[in-house]
């Protein structure tokens, strides 16, 4: 992401435990662009809160974003905390408007990344088209964050043909993938501190409301479940949905959509990509006779080229997963333990 | 990724399963040695695409699992000490000790990193001068290379804060201890590809010998994986027993000599305990004496009393294949991959974890 919007001129460059007193300095760094960066009707009243007015159901969705590093290929905590919050509300079928953004900022942040941060949030916004209404800054000592902790909460009206629910899920939906898997968790693998390997695998975050919303417009109640796979992977998601359900999946690995470079980093890695953490993704379950439209539709939309049917909803097998490999074996995709550790060989 | 899918191809997967098929006519027990070969058997589903007749026994060759509760315990010790770095492969992490694991120990405070490469930690500890960079090195003879290099370079350059906590294991002595065994019933084996990578072939000869029993070196591709099986039971139906390489396009016959070369200058052969198994004689590296300053055992003199395992792991008789995984009464119950009684259900590679996830799909798919 380049700069497009210069940092102001500042008497700091690092930000300090003063920065989040409420007093003089809190307002020096808010004044000092943060305010005029993210400007709105709304923020700019400089209220302690917004004030919203909605008809009909609402949806409400909340993500705290603690990524190391928090700069990484292809983005930075600022448009990830954006694009979090807004995905996680599109996935309930709503309309993303307006975000809440609150920081815990470890003393001792540079202001220059501070500012690249905001500036990324600014863009991540405008790309969503929300606005950040409401916020909140609090600076912690050195060593008891790292660097910078976002939280954002997001509400959005639920689109009109939207009726997401899990227990409209029935045997014979499919599951639709939107995009290749695995890419983000890749992405932030490489740059990790003891584990960096050459690649120019980039996260895939991104926001994918208004692609949602598309698919809404033309489909509508034929789509009875949405889920972004983040932390966890396509794994966890699956499983879930088959513990809550009381139904089966399966799913079929040669229709696993997976760029060649993030396969081969799994295989050198160790690490299985159904487990492996997404950001530009979703899983949709849709009606059996809707999804080859869909999918379709879904390829020639933003961010939904790679869009693929996976598996289907099924009866046998109640509460799990089971993939077929790509030589026609089966084996159970687990829920996993923990985070996923690399193998030793 | 040219060079793996070729044995992938479903086609080829087919042609062998029907040549296995058709080459057996009773059943045999064939232990895979090694974890990565359990857990592409199970990662691919193959299990259950192997005829009735063929059982595979999943072997002691998880270096997680055979690593000794007490350098468990030792490892979580240095890591809670005041400026120890400790460092060590993913999969170790979750491994109980007798009091807590890497990653409780972690999660208290303790500084523990996940590295791929012991040479990571030799930079680590010459960014660190004022910490003491200590690597668990575990491992059969395909770790051993890289933690052998790692004294060496630690040795030339003068990083003096850089140690080992070696725990290195041997497959040709595992599998005499499984065949010493009056109670096993291993038949046959598919040999570790990539130990044989590094060490060659020739000191499984003796093993073929002695014990009468079919070797077939094996890689870890599904064709890989079924060819060795089929090499395997083609013996077995024969009775023969020889040693043969089915991963010839890796593994030559004197292994890799500059490998070699470097695991002799930092490693001698001694006797080591194995977690569930007990004492094998020879059958696992320790650092020379001269490199004892490199040595986390001696640098640090950790004297961590000996811990007794549960009681209810049945692990060795697992690791040796007497006991199936779900023959022990805590499997699935008492003992999970969430809250393990052994190291056997820790690891992905790990016998029981195995059974545990594939056993469910047993007795949904069939």
């Amino acid at each position: 992401m380049q700069l497009d919007c210069p940092m102001p001129e500042l008497d700091f460059d690092i930000i300090t435990l003063g920065h989040g007193s409420g007093g003089l300095l809190t307002n020096k760094l808010l004044e000092s662009g943060v305010f005029n960066l993210l400007s709105n009707d709304k923020l700019d009243t400089h209220h302690d809160g917004a004030i919203l007015s909605f008809n009909g159901a609402v949806g409400f969705s909340t993500d705290s974003f603690v990524i190391s590093p928090i700069f990484f290929p292809g983005g930075n905590i600022g448009e990830l905390a954006v694009n979090g919050t807004v995905n996680d509300l599109a996935m309930c079928g709503a309309i993303p408007q307006h975000l809440s953004l609150g920081f815990v900022l470890e003393e001792g942040l540079s202001m220059a990344d501070f500012w690249q941060i905001l500036v990324s949030i600014k863009s991540a916004c405008e790309r969503a088209g929300v606005q950040v209404v409401t916020g909140d800054t609090k600076v912690v000592e050195k060593g008891k964050g790292d660097k910078i902790f976002i939280n954002t909460t997001g509400l959005g009206p639920i689109h009109p043909r939207a009726d997401i629910r899990m227990s409209r899920i029935q045997p014979g939906d499919k599951v639709v993938i939107s995009g290749n898997l695995a890419t983000h968790g890749v992405a932030i693998l490489s740059v990790r501190e003891g584990l960096q390997f050459e690649t120019d695998i980039e996260s895939d975050t991104c926001n994918l409301n208004h692609t949602v919303r598309a698919l809404l417009d033309e489909f509508g109640p034929a789509i009875h479940l949405m889920r972004d796979p983040t932390r966890g992977g396509v794994a966890t998601v699956l499983n879930e949905l088959a513990r809550d359900t009381r139904l089966g999946v399966d799913i079929h690995q040669p229709l696993l959509p997976l760029d060649e470079q993030v396969e081969g980093a799994c295989e050198i890695l160790g690490l299985d990509p159904l487990y492996v953490a997404n950001e530009g993704i979703f899983i949709a379950i849709v009606e059996a006779g809707q999804a080859e439209a869909f999918t379709s539709k879904l390829r020639s939309l933003e961010h939904g080229e790679n869009a693929a049917v996976i598996g289907e909803v099924v009866d046998a097998h109640p509460r799990q997963v089971v993939l077929s490999s790509n030589i026609g074996g089966k084996r159970v995709v687990n829920m996993p333990v923990g985070e996923q550790l690399p193998r030793i060989c | 990724m040219k060079f793996l899918t070729e044995y992938r191809q479903p086609e080829l997967v087919a042609q062998y399963l029907a040549e296995i098929k058709k080459a057996v006519t009773r059943p045999w027990q064939i232990m895979e040695v090694c974890g990565g070969q359990t857990h592409s058997l199970v990662k691919n589903g193959i299990l259950n695409m192997l005829p009735p007749e063929i059982q595979m026994i999943h072997g002691p060759g998880c270096p997680v699992c055979v690593t000794p509760l007490n350098l468990i315990d030792k490892a979580v010790f240095l890591a809670q000490e005041k400026d120890v770095i400790l460092c060590s492969f993913g999969d170790m992490l979750r491994v109980p000790g007798s009091q807590k694991s890497l990653l409780q120990a972690k999660a208290e405070g303790a500084d523990v990193r996940i590295l791929y490469s012991p040479l990571e930690a030799v930079r680590l500890a010459r960014e660190k001068p004022g910490k003491e960079v200590v690597f668990f090195a575990v491992g059969f003879e395909t770790t051993a290379p890289a933690n052998a290099l790692s004294v060496l370079q630690a040795a030339q350059l003068g990083v003096r804060n850089y140690s080992i906590l070696p725990s290195h294991v041997l497959v040709p002595p595992a599998i005499e201890a499984v065949m010493d065994d009056e109670q096993s019933n291993v038949q046959g084996f598919l040999g570790a590809g990539h130990v044989c990578t590094i060490m060659g072939t020739e000191e499984y000869y003796p093993l073929v010998e002695r014990y009468h029993i079919p070797i077939v070196v094996t890689g870890f591709e599904p064709a890989d994986l079924l060819q060795g099986i089929l090499m395997t039971v083609r013996q077995l139906e024969k009775g023969e027993a020889k040693l043969e390489n089915q991963y010839s396009r890796v593994v030559r016959p004197e292994g890799n000599p500059e490998a070699r070369k470097i695991i002799a200058q930092a490693f001698e052969v001694g006797d080591r305990e194995w977690r569930g198994i007990g004492n094998i004689p020879h059958s696992g590296y320790h650092l020379r004496p001269e490199f004892g300053a490199y040595d986390a055992n001696i640098k640090f003199d950790v004297d961590i009393p000996k811990a007794k395992e549960s009681e209810e792991c049945i692990a060795g008789l697992v690791l040796k294949g007497i006991k199936k995984p779900h023959e022990c009464p805590q499997f699935g119950k008492g003992c999970t991959p969430s809250s393990p009684l052994g190291a056997p259900m820790v690891s992905s590679e790990g016998a029981c974890a195995a059974y545990y996830h594939f056993s469910q799909a047993v007795s949904e798919m069939a």
